[in-house]
């Protein structure tokens, strides 16, 4: 419990020595855009923090970094990021991502956005891009229920929830994203909730410098709409929840992490594997075929 | 080389550097090209995306990086492509749609000609918005007009829509290529301004704002949503009507240095046809065969259909022309015709589902049938 006590001491005790001319997210996030629009004991937030803080230490430029997000609650992370960002089309940030990296191989691109816009609508761009090895880093912040529309089944909502189009609870059967990503060739899988900040950023830091299609599924409470629904409580309720019922296992097949509603859920880093990228496979395969006449794509 | 092909090299020509498409009948042979020649091109890239929603919003990711930038497509691939038409009209992203037509709607005639997405090219994504369409009637205006379509999209920050048919793009003729030194290439327009005093979406006098690209320190955020001038999402009825009005705007009130026609024999002429793309070929002979006959008929082409010239559709029927719109639809550019004629000359709709070109007796027909109701 002691990561809990730290998040609420600090919550109550905001460090007396700090400069309250300058905010530590300053650099990083859009302050003229605050206040956001996230609820209160949302997991977003969390997860903006931690990006911030891999950004700070992956050792980044500001100017070399993107985020490119789609459409929901998780889809404005771009707008209060304070490096370039796009807020897209639903389902479509990785393509447009996929863009944005390949017409710019120097710009590091990562795409923050929720499991509806991400999983759903956004299913055959992830595969695509994962297949293809696109070096991106995706990081999927999943509330497992489409939030920002009040509150409707997703694709990733665990069987017997209930939503406002599952009033009687759901029954089908949702993805198993870490599963997903790995079976289509990304190279870097991990699981994380809001509550596991460090091991949250490390993975941020870690998919950040790894090359190719890097992953990261955050499992964070939706306290208005999904906790609320299910009767779990608020955001912090749930965290307390993760705190007792998270299991860490680095290294876990990811055929049996999948999402009960109710059971304990799987953490950890599970692939983390070398292939080649989109853009080294086809510099590769032209240099092999045109030999010297083929100068290096670049840009 | 067939229009597909020009319409490939135009696009290098033009500077375009960044291709993503989708196969697609009868527009495949454009990007077939395009996957031969990139990888000895510098610069020049190619990918095959997963679907047309994909193709259409890569190349919007490209041009944010540098690139210039276009897609390829036909009929059921355009419908996809109508979300980010819409995209990149409010993110004001230059670049080229190209649209090989067939005969629609749904799968429709996947190797025969059609001409009717005209109005889906211009209002086809949800929203109101205008947007610029060019029709080549022939590879050599598929080379050349590409290019335009390029020009024209950076001009004015918009989405060009190229709208070829399946005829021009499978119809072999002789292209020439000019020296690139000869070729104009209007160069992005970039801003001057350093970070922290530039605005993305702060219009100039033509009300085209400059733009920024991607990893030159100006972090800044780009959104469909409805935004302000430092490009922050908005709410308001009041920001929604200061940048769509513009969006319009920038299209409408520059349209005079849009248009574009070709005029043949107008002059004297009682009937005027009225066509564009591969339909203007076919007219040129029924307008011959009218002559003939001993009807005063001229014959104005379409290049730039979208904006449309009201202006001089409005002359033309002041000065009591009989107007004949041959077109592969059952009206589409005849309703425009027709609304800006505000009832002086009779309108005539030479038109059929596509599948083939016009029989030229046909359109004859309509042109006799505009010269009766006139006299």
């Amino acid at each position: 419990m002691s990561v809990l006590k730290e998040l609420e001491r600090a919550s109550l005790s905001p460090t007396k020595d700090l400069d309250p001319s300058h905010h530590p997210m300053d650099d990083y996030l859009r302050m003229d855009r605050m206040p956001h629009i996230w609820c209160p004991t949302c997991g977003i937030g969390v997860s903006v923090n931690c990006f911030a803080k891999a950004i700070e230490k992956a050792q980044i430029p500001l100017d070399e970094i993107c985020v490119v997000s789609g459409i929901g609650c998780t889809g404005r992370v771009a707008g209060y990021m304070k490096v370039d960002s796009f807020h897209t089309t639903h389902g479509r940030a990785i393509p447009f991502a996929t863009g944005l990296k390949l017409a710019n191989p120097k710009l590091k691109v990562v795409v923050i956005s929720g499991d509806g816009d991400l999983m759903a609508i956004g299913g055959n761009h992830f595969i695509s891009a994962a297949r293809r090895n696109i070096d991106i880093t995706v990081i999927c912040v999943n509330n497992f229920n489409y939030a920002m529309t009040g509150g409707q089944l997703a694709s990733t909502t665990p069987e017997g929830s209930v939503l406002s189009t599952s009033p009687f609870g759901s029954f089908e059967a949702p993805f198993n994203l870490p599963f997903l990503a790995e079976s289509v060739g990304a190279v870097y899988v991990a699981r994380w909730t809001s509550l596991h900040i460090y091991n949250q950023t490390n993975a941020m830091v870690e998919a950040l410098k790894k090359p190719g299609f890097t992953f990261i599924e955050i499992l964070a409470p939706c306290p208005t709409i999904f906790e609320r629904q299910q009767k779990f409580g608020d955001g912090l309720d749930r965290l307390r929840w993760y705190c007792d019922n998270s299991i860490i296992r680095h290294g876990a097949d990811t055929h049996d992490v999948d999402i009960k509603l109710h059971d304990p859920v799987i953490v950890g880093k599970f692939v983390d594997k070398e292939r080649p990228t989109y853009l080294d496979a086809m510099n590769t395969h032209f240099r092999n075929r045109f030999g010297d006449k083929y100068k290096d794509y670049e840009g | 080389m067939d229009g597909d092909h020009a319409c490939c090299e135009g696009a290098l020509a033009a500077g375009c550097r960044f291709v993503a498409g989708y196969p697609i009948t009868p527009s495949t042979e454009v990007v077939e090209r395009f996957s031969r020649r990139a990888p000895m091109v510098p610069g020049a890239f190619f990918i095959q995306m997963e679907d047309e929603l994909a193709a259409s919003i890569a190349i919007q990711g490209a041009v944010w990086a540098g690139k210039k930038a276009m897609t390829v497509t036909s009929g059921p691939g355009f419908s996809l492509m109508m979300e980010h038409i819409g995209l990149a009209v409010m993110a004001e992203v230059p670049c080229v749609f190209v649209d090989v037509q067939r005969g629609g709607p749904s799968t429709g005639l996947p190797t025969l000609p059609g001409q009717a997405d005209m109005m889906q090219a211009r209002w086809g994504s949800h929203g109101d918005y205008e947007i610029i369409a060019i029709c080549p009637n022939s590879p050599q205006e598929c080379f050349d007009l590409t290019i335009d379509a390029f020009n024209l999209a950076e001009q004015y920050r918009v989405p060009v829509m190229f709208m070829m048919d399946e005829c021009v793009g499978h119809m072999m003729e002789r292209v020439i290529i000019p020296e690139a030194d000869t070729i104009e290439v209007t160069p992005r327009r970039y801003t001057k301004l350093p970070p922290g005093e530039y605005l993305p979406y702060k219009p100039g006098e033509d009300l085209v704002p400059e733009m920024f690209k991607t990893g030159d320190g100006y972090r800044l955020h780009i959104t469909g949503l409805t935004h302000d001038y430092q490009g922050y999402p908005v709410m308001s009825a009041e920001v929604q009507e200061q940048l769509v009005r513009r969006l319009v705007d920038k299209i409408r009130l520059n349209a005079p240095k849009i248009w574009r026609y070709e005029e043949t024999a107008v002059e004297d002429a009682e009937v005027v046809v009225i066509a564009y793309g591969i339909t203007s070929r076919v007219a040129v002979e029924a307008v011959a065969m009218a002559r003939k006959e001993g009807i005063k008929v001229g014959m104005m082409r379409l290049i730039v259909v979208w904006p449309f010239p009201e202006d001089r559709i409005f002359e033309l029927a002041s000065q009591g022309k009989g107007l004949v719109v041959a077109e592969m639809n059952y009206g589409q550019v005849f309703y425009e015709v027709d609304r800006c004629a505000r009832g002086r000359a009779p309108v005539v709709l030479a038109g059929h589902g596509g599948g083939t070109v016009h029989n030229v007796e046909a359109i004859v027909e309509k042109i006799r049938e505009a010269h009766k109701c006139r006299s």
